[in-house]
């Protein structure tokens, strides 16, 4: 058996953190891209979508990440197609994370105070250009800092990929913990790892919610 | 490819064990979970009128470190790493200890952004009437914030339900395990993870079904309308 040294440890963690990063981003822009997508179809006028898109949030909120990881890597499998884990954890914690940014969404811009729609309507913009030019704009500085926020929620999220055996900072701790069974060292520098990505995120998501609702509060 | 759900049928009593242990986690988890974050917000609420403390700083930094580490390391770390410092921890246990450990970090934050939002005045108020720190946290603050945040309260209570899934990774004989076990039996992955994550979203409903119901009960003095 090799010997690894703490430099060891911490390189190949750091190795790993790369995918960790690189997931995240993934799940994140997709996510963002997905949840914007169906938070326009939410808002929108057409009843039967608006249900359909609830009972879609409500899915992936009710749901455990993991089960949704397990049906995205088994049920690929049993469509015949054949998914890698990387393409398994991508699409489900990209369909994860739109849901969650679909409900934040719909909470901003349905706090745009409702004479805003009605004004712009009046002025005669139609539904699209109403959300463009009024709506929207108003909606987005209310939600960057929970969608700031909910970024920290994607990259603890990408962890449960390590079991379906995508290689990233928790699969390669339970790797390393294997071969040289110094498990209080390595999952401290796990942690330690999610904790650098995550704590800033936290801190920016905390300045800007201060920032915005700062002179409000008492 | 067709679904075949009737080779779940000899599995049943598998789903029912898995069951049974997922709601008396997410149980105990609740209470204790629940009454910790109360004792945490007591002490920094103490911390905020006096001026923070080695103890308060202590639970500032444990809140963070929980809320910025994913809950599946928190369980390596508590179920691999105690053992190696000569502290031997069962699977249940550890599972336990990190889901009351991480329910209480998140809701003693809400907790925290409720009691922040108690104005001063009602503070003074308490204090001129004479009541002690004890009860004044009890009956002023406490109190009006629990019924405030109680919607996130309920919902962080569901997410860690539905995050207990991961603590068959250290073979805790969960709903999760029973899905991952009966698969490698069966073969038939897609159809008892389906099934699975169904009877997760039928938990998640009722749980906050009967948290809405425990929640009108307890806030009933709200529903005169005066907060």
């Amino acid at each position: 058996m090799t010997d690894f040294t703490t430099w060891d440890i911490v390189r190949n963690l750091l190795l790993a953190a790369r995918w960790t990063v690189v997931l995240s981003l993934i799940a994140f822009v997709g996510g963002a891209i997905v949840g914007l997508v169906l938070t326009l179809l939410r808002m929108g006028g057409l009843r039967p979508i608006r249900w359909l898109v609830r009972g879609y949030v409500d899915l992936f909120q009710g749901t455990p990440l993991l089960m949704q990881l397990f049906l995205a890597y088994f049920g690929a499998a049993a469509l015949g197609f054949d998914v890698s884990a990387w393409t398994a954890a991508s699409v489900a914690l990209t369909l994860f994370t739109s849901a969650f940014l679909c409900d934040i969404w719909r909470g901003c811009v349905e706090a745009v105070p409702s004479g805003q729609w009605q004004a712009a309507r009046v002025l005669g913009l139609n539904y699209l250009q109403s959300m463009r030019h009024v709506i929207l704009p108003q909606a987005l500085r209310l939600a960057v800092p929970p969608t700031v926020g909910f970024s920290v929620q994607v990259v603890k999220g990408t962890a449960l990929a390590s079991v379906i055996g995508f290689v990233e900072l928790t699969k390669a701790g339970t790797m390393l913990n294997n071969a040289t069974f110094e498990p209080f060292t390595i999952f401290t520098f796990v942690a330690l790892g999610y904790f650098i990505l995550c704590y800033p995120l936290s801190r920016y998501a905390r300045y800007l919610e201060r920032r915005l609702y700062g002179a409000g509060i008492r | 490819m067709t679904l075949d759900f009737s080779t779940l049928l000899p599995y049943t009593d598998e789903i029912v064990t898995g069951l049974v242990t997922t709601v008396w986690l997410t149980v105990v988890t609740t209470l204790i979970g629940l009454s910790l974050a109360v004792v945490v917000a007591y002490v920094r609420d103490g911390a905020r009128e006096n001026g923070a403390n080695i103890v308060s700083r202590l639970l500032g930094g444990y809140v963070e470190v929980i809320r910025n580490t994913p809950f599946i390391v928190q369980l390596f770390f508590l179920f691999f790493g105690l053992p190696a410092l000569g502290v031997p921890i069962s699977a249940t246990v550890a599972a336990l200890i990190a889901m009351i450990l991480n329910l209480a970090a998140y809701t003693a934050e809400i907790l925290r952004a409720g009691i922040e939002s108690t104005t001063r005045g009602q503070h003074e108020a308490a204090r001129a009437l004479g009541l002690s720190r004890l009860q004044r946290f009890r009956h002023v603050v406490l109190v009006p914030a629990f019924s405030r945040v109680y919607p996130s309260l309920i919902s962080q209570c569901i997410i860690v339900m539905l995050g207990s899934a991961v603590v068959s990774q250290i073979s805790v004989f969960d709903l999760t395990y029973a899905a991952n076990f009966i698969q490698s039996r069966n073969f038939r992955g897609f159809e008892v993870y389906l099934v699975v994550t169904a009877i997760y979203l039928l938990l998640a409903i009722g749980l906050r079904l009967l948290f809405e119901a425990v929640g009108r009960r307890l806030f009933a003095f709200r529903q005169g309308g005066s907060a």
